[in-house]
C-alpha cells in the first residue's frame, strides 16, 4: 500500500510538468497583454511608460526563456509576484483561502446532511409521493440560476424582512466585536451564501444516494436481512446504507479541488472576498504568475483528490487492494 | 479666502471617477431632500461615510495606481503640490505658491510649512524630490513617467523651495504636479514595485489609512492634524460590492452611503418614496467623451465628405436619450464645454440623413446595383465597428449607429472584444475599421498625444492615424506658449479643424451620477463635482449611524 502511494506521488511529477508546459504556453500565447489602461482611456499613460512596463514584466523576452525562468522559480517553491501590486502570489492566495474554503465546506456539509436522508427515504419507497416531490424540488433547485435566486432571497430576507445582511462576510464594525459576537456575525453573513451555493448540489447528491440505495436494496443480502426479521430501519441503515455510500467516497474525493474553486458569479453577488474573484481578475489583467498559480493549485488538488479517493476506496472496501 | 477641498492630486488618473461636476439644471431638479442651510458652528463630528464600489483598489502606491478605485483612496490619503479649485482653477495644495514664468521652462514651488506625514514626520522638499526621482526611475513600474521625463533639472533650493527646469518650454508641465507626493523617509530603502507601502500607505491627506481587507473594504480614519482642518466625518469606508444589483440592494438596506448609479437606476429605480426620503441624487458632468474613431489609413475613410456624411447620419441625441436615458450631452469636439480650450463657435452638425446621402453621392457612393447598399467601383460600403466587452453603453451605441447607417445604405457589423485583446491586438496593431471608445481627460487641454501625427507608433494614442500639418503646428506651439490667451486661440482653432475634418465621430459626454445618503450635510456641488469639500461634510449627532468603539 505504501509503495503504491509513493509510486502514485512520483507519477504526479511528470504529469504536473506536462500540465504546466501546456497551460503556460496557452496562457501566454492567448492574445492580450497586461495593461495599466482603463476602459476609459487616459492619455496620461504614455507610450514610453508602457514600453517600460513591458520590459519590467519581461514580456519582451521569448516564450521559452520566460517558461524556464518561471520553472526555475517554481522548483524553488516560489510562485512569483503579481503584476497588479507586486505582492507575492502566495500571500494573495492565502488571504482568500479561508472564505472560499469555509463556504465550500459548509455548503458540502449542508448538501450531505440534507441529501443523504432525502436519498435514503426516497429509495425506501421508490416512486412514492415523497420520492416524486423531492425529485421535483431538488431539480428545481438545481435549475434555478444562482444569481437570480440569490437576489430574490436578498430582496426578501434582507430588505423586506430585514433579518439577514445583504452582502459581505463581516459587519462594518466587526473589529470592535467581542469573540462570540464575531462568530455570530460570520454565521449570520454565511446563511444565504451557503444555502444558495448548496441548492444546486442537492439534486445530484440526493439522486446519487437514491440510486445507490436502490441497487443495494436489490442485493440478495437484503433479502437475507429481511428474512432474519430485522426491522426496516436496521435493514436500511445498517445493511444497505454502508454499501450504498461507497461510491460517494469517490465523489467526495473528486470534489476536493472544488473546495478551493470559487465561483466568480457567486462571489460577486454576495460580495465575498474569495478565490474566484482573485483568479478571474488575474485572467482579465493577464497577471500570468497568478494565473499559473491557480492552474497548479487546481492540478495538484485534482491529483491528490484522486489519490485520496483511491486510497479511501481501498480502505472502505476490503476487496480492493492496491499493490 | 482659504480654499478647502478634497485632494485632487490624482486627477491625472481616472479623473472622471474623482471629479463630479454638476449638470446645473439636473442638479437643482434632483436635489430631492434639499439641505437647509445650517450654522457652521453647529456642525458635529463623527459618523462614517460608506462608499460603495464595484471594484477593489489594486495598488495604493500613488505613482503606480492606475485604476479608479485606487485613485479614489489615494485622492484622500495623499496630496499633490497643486490641485484644482471647485471652479476648475489650479491652486496650491502642498505648494503654498509657485512661479511658472520665463517661457514656461522653470517652475519654482514654495511649499507649505508645518505639514506632517500621518506618522508625524515633517513634509519637506526632499519628499518631492524623492517622488520625482521615483517617477523617472526606469526600474519603477509607473505609467506616468511621460511628463516628468521632460524635466531637465530638479533642484532643492532649501527645505521648502524647489526649482524645476524643463528641457524646453512645456506649458502643461504645471498640471503634472497634481501627482501625489510620497514620503521619502518610509520609502527610501524600498523597492517600490514590491513594497508593503502599497498595503499600508502613509500620506499627508485628510484621511489616514487604517486597514484593507482585500475585495471587502478599505477603512480610513480622519486625520486630526490635517493642514486645512480636521474632517468632520470620522471614518471613510470603501466597501467593495462587485455586483451592481447587490450594490443597489445595499442602498435599499442603507448599508452604503455614496455610490454611482446606472442611468436606469438613476432615472427609474431610485424614483421611489424610499429613495426620495433617504438619499439625494446628483447628476454631474464627467470629463470624458465617447467617440467612434475611423482608421484613416483605410481608403474607405480617406474622403472627408464620407466622414462628414457619417456624422450627419447619426442622431447623437437619440443615443443619449435611449442609451443614457438623457444623462449626457452631445459631444461637440475634442474639448469639453467646461474647458477654457473649448470653442463655442463650433456648432454640432445635427442629424440630417438627406445631407448625409448627398455628401456620399458627391463622394461617389451610389446604390448602382439597387441592392439597398451603397457601392463604389463595384464594392459595397461596409465596415466593422469594434468595441470592448462589458460596457453596455458602448455596445448599445454601436447598435444604434449600425441601424442609422443601414438607413442610408451602409452595412455595419459589430464586433465586441475583451478589453486586453481589444487594446493589444486591434487598437495597438491598427487592425480595425472603426472603434467605439472613450477618453477620460484631465482639465489641462493639451491633447498632443491624441492628435499629433508623430504619435502614431505601435501602442501610441493617435491610433487612427490622423495627420494635419496645421494641427501639428498648433499643438506644438500651444505647448510652448505660456500665455493662456495665446494657447486658447490655438486650441480653439484645433477644435474647429478637427470637428470639420471628423477623424472621430464625436458622440456624447456622459454624466456621472452620484447618490448620497440624506443625513450628510454640507455638500455643495461646484463645477468640479461634489467631493472636493469632503472635509466639510458632516452629520448631525442624532442622525449618526456609525460610532467608533475604542
Amino acid at each position: 500500500m505504501l509503495g503504491y502511494i509513493i509510486r502514485r506521488l512520483i507519477g504526479i511529477i511528470p504529469l504536473l510538468f506536462g500540465i504546466t508546459v501546456v497551460s503556460f504556453a496557452i496562457i501566454h500565447l492567448a492574445p492580450g497583454e497586461p495593461t495599466a489602461m482603463q476602459e476609459l482611456m487616459s492619455p496620461r499613460i504614455t507610450y514610453e511608460a508602457r514600453a517600460r512596463l513591458m520590459e519590467l514584466y519581461e514580456l519582451d523576452k521569448p516564450l521559452h526563456t520566460r517558461y524556464i525562468r518561471w520553472l526555475s522559480r517554481i522548483i524553488r517553491m516560489d510562485l512569483g509576484t503579481s503584476i497588479t501590486d507586486g505582492r507575492r502570489v502566495v500571500d494573495k492566495i492565502v488571504e482568500r483561502l479561508p472564505v472560499t474554503l469555509a463556504l465550500n465546506i459548509l455548503a458540502m456539509f449542508f448538501i450531505l446532511v440534507v441529501s443523504i436522508p432525502l436519498g435514503i427515504k426516497a429509495a425506501a419507497r421508490p416512486d412514492s409521493l415523497f420520492d416524486k416531490t423531492t425529485t421535483i424540488a431538488v431539480f428545481i433547485g438545481f435549475a434555478l440560476p444562482a444569481f437570480w435566486i440569490a437576489l430574490l432571497l436578498m430582496q426578501f430576507f434582507s430588505i423586506r424582512l430585514g433579518w439577514l445582511p445583504v452582502s459581505g462576510i463581516k459587519s462594518l464594525d466587526f473589529e470592535y466585536f467581542s469573540w462570540p459576537k464575531k462568530i455570530l456575525d460570520l454565521g449570520w453573513h454565511f446563511i444565504l451564501p451557503v444555502f444558495v451555493s448548496a441548492l444546486g448540489g442537492l439534486a445530484a447528491f440526493s439522486r446519487y444516494v437514491r440510486q445507490n440505495m436502490l441497487s443495494a436494496l436489490a442485493q440478495p443480502y437484503i433479502v437475507t436481512a429481511k428474512a432474519k426479521g430485522l426491522s426496516r430501519r436496521d435493514v436500511l441503515y445498517r445493511h444497505a446504507f454502508p454499501n450504498a455510500i461507497l461510491p460517494l467516497v469517490t465523489i467526495l474525493g473528486l470534489s476536493v479541488p472544488g473546495l478551493l474553486g470559487g465561483s466568480i458569479i457567486f462571489e460577486s453577488i454576495f460580495a465575498l472576498p474569495g478565490l474566484g474573484q482573485l483568479f478571474y481578475t488575474a485572467v482579465m489583467m493577464r497577471d500570468y504568475n497568478l494565473i499559473m498559480a491557480s492552474v497548479i493549485l487546481g492540478a495538484v488538488l485534482t491529483m491528490l483528490g484522486n489519490l485520496a479517493a483511491d486510497i479511501a476506496y481501498a480502505y472502505a472496501d476490503p476487496r480492493i487492494r492496491y499493490r | 479666502m482659504k480654499l478647502q477641498g478634497l485632494r485632487f492630486g490624482l486627477s491625472l488618473l481616472a479623473i472622471v471617477f474623482l471629479i463630479f461636476t454638476p449638470y446645473p439644471q439636473a442638479n437643482s431638479k434632483d436635489n430631492t431632500a434639499g439641505s437647509a442651510p445650517l450654522e457652521i458652528s453647529s456642525r458635529d463630528y463623527g459618523d462614517a461615510l460608506v462608499v460603495g464600489s464595484i471594484a477593489d483598489a489594486r495598488n495604493l502606491v500613488p505613482i503606480l495606481a492606475s485604476d479608479s478605485a485606487s485613485a479614489d483612496i489615494v485622492g484622500v490619503v495623499f496630496n499633490g503640490l497643486v490641485k484644482y479649485s471647485p471652479e476648475l482653477e489650479l491652486v496650491g495644495d502642498l505648494a503654498e505658491s509657485w512661479d511658472f514664468r520665463r517661457d514656461c521652462r522653470v517652475i519654482i514651488f514654495r511649499l507649505r510649512k508645518g505639514v506632517r506625514w500621518h506618522d508625524g514626520e515633517p513634509f519637506t522638499a526632499a519628499d518631492v524630490e524623492f517622488t520625482y526621482r521615483k517617477l523617472i526611475d526606469p526600474g519603477v513600474m509607473t505609467p506616468y513617467s511621460g511628463d516628468f521625463e521632460r524635466v531637465k533639472s530638479f533642484e532643492v533650493l532649501d527645505k521648502y523651495t524647489i526649482r524645476i527646469t524643463y528641457k524646453e518650454p512645456f506649458a502643461p508641465g504645471i498640471f503634472s504636479w497634481t501627482m501625489p507626493i510620497m514620503p521619502k523617509h518610509l520609502l527610501e530603502n524600498e523597492d517600490l514595485n514590491h513594497t508593503d507601502f502599497g498595503i499600508y500607505p502613509v500620506g499627508t491627506g485628510p484621511y489616514k489609512f487604517k486597514s484593507w481587507r482585500r475585495q471587502e473594504k478599505i477603512e480610513l480614519i480622519a486625520n486630526p492634524d490635517y493642514f486645512e482642518q480636521r474632517p468632520y466625518i470620522d471614518r471613510y469606508i470603501y466597501r467593495v460590492i462587485p455586483d451592481r444589483a447587490t450594490l443597489f440592494l445595499e442602498l435599499q438596506a442603507q448599508g452604503v452611503d455614496l455610490t454611482s448609479l446606472s442611468p436606469l437606476q438613476y432615472v427609474r429605480q431610485t424614483d421611489t418614496p424610499f429613495f426620495k426620503k433617504n438619499y439625494r441624487k446628483y447628476s454631474l458632468t464627467s470629463f470624458s467623451y465617447a467617440y467612434l474613431g475611423y482608421n484613416l489609413s483605410l481608403p474607405l475613410f480617406a474622403d472627408k465628405r464620407v466622414r462628414q456624411a457619417l456624422n450627419y447620419a447619426i442622431d447623437k441625441q437619440e443615443i443619449i436619450d435611449t442609451v443614457l436615458l438623457g444623462l449626457g450631452r452631445v459631444c461637440r469636439g475634442p474639448y469639453l464645454p467646461e474647458s477654457w480650450a473649448f470653442n463655442p463657435a463650433v456648432q454640432a452638425a445635427g442629424f440630417n440623413p438627406a445631407k448625409a446621402r448627398a455628401l456620399l453621392a458627391e463622394a461617389g457612393w451610389h446604390d448602382s446595383n439597387s441592392d439597398g447598399w451603397l457601392d463604389k467601383d463595384g464594392k459595397a460600403f461596409e465596415f466593422t465597428i469594434i468595441t470592448n466587452q462589458g460596457n453596455e453603453e458602448r455596445i448599445k451605441t454601436a447598435q444604434i449607429i449600425q441601424r442609422r447607417l443601414s438607413d442610408i445604405g451602409i452595412k455595419v457589423r459589430i464586433k465586441v472584444l475583451e478589453w486586453s485583446v481589444f487594446l493589444s491586438e486591434f487598437i495597438d496593431k491598427r487592425q480595425f475599421d472603426a472603434a467605439l471608445l472613450g477618453w477620460g481627460l484631465g482639465l489641462e487641454p493639451d491633447n498632443f498625444d491624441i492628435w499629433h501625427s508623430s504619435k502614431t507608433r505601435l501602442g501610441e494614442f493617435n491610433f487612427i492615424g490622423y495627420k494635419n500639418t496645421e494641427v501639428d503646428r498648433l499643438l506644438e506651439q500651444a505647448r510652448r506658449t505660456c500665455s493662456q490667451k495665446e494657447r486658447k486661440a490655438r486650441y480653439q482653432r484645433i477644435h474647429e479643424i478637427i470637428y470639420e475634418e471628423q477623424p472621430y465621430m464625436f458622440l456624447f459626454v456622459p454624466d456621472i451620477t452620484a447618490i448620497v445618503h440624506a443625513r450628510f450635510q454640507g455638500i455643495e456641488p461646484a463645477p468640479i463635482g461634489i467631493r472636493y469639500n469632503l472635509i466639510d461634510w458632516w452629520v448631525p449627532a442624532v442622525q449618526q449611524r456609525y460610532r467608533i468603539m475604542r
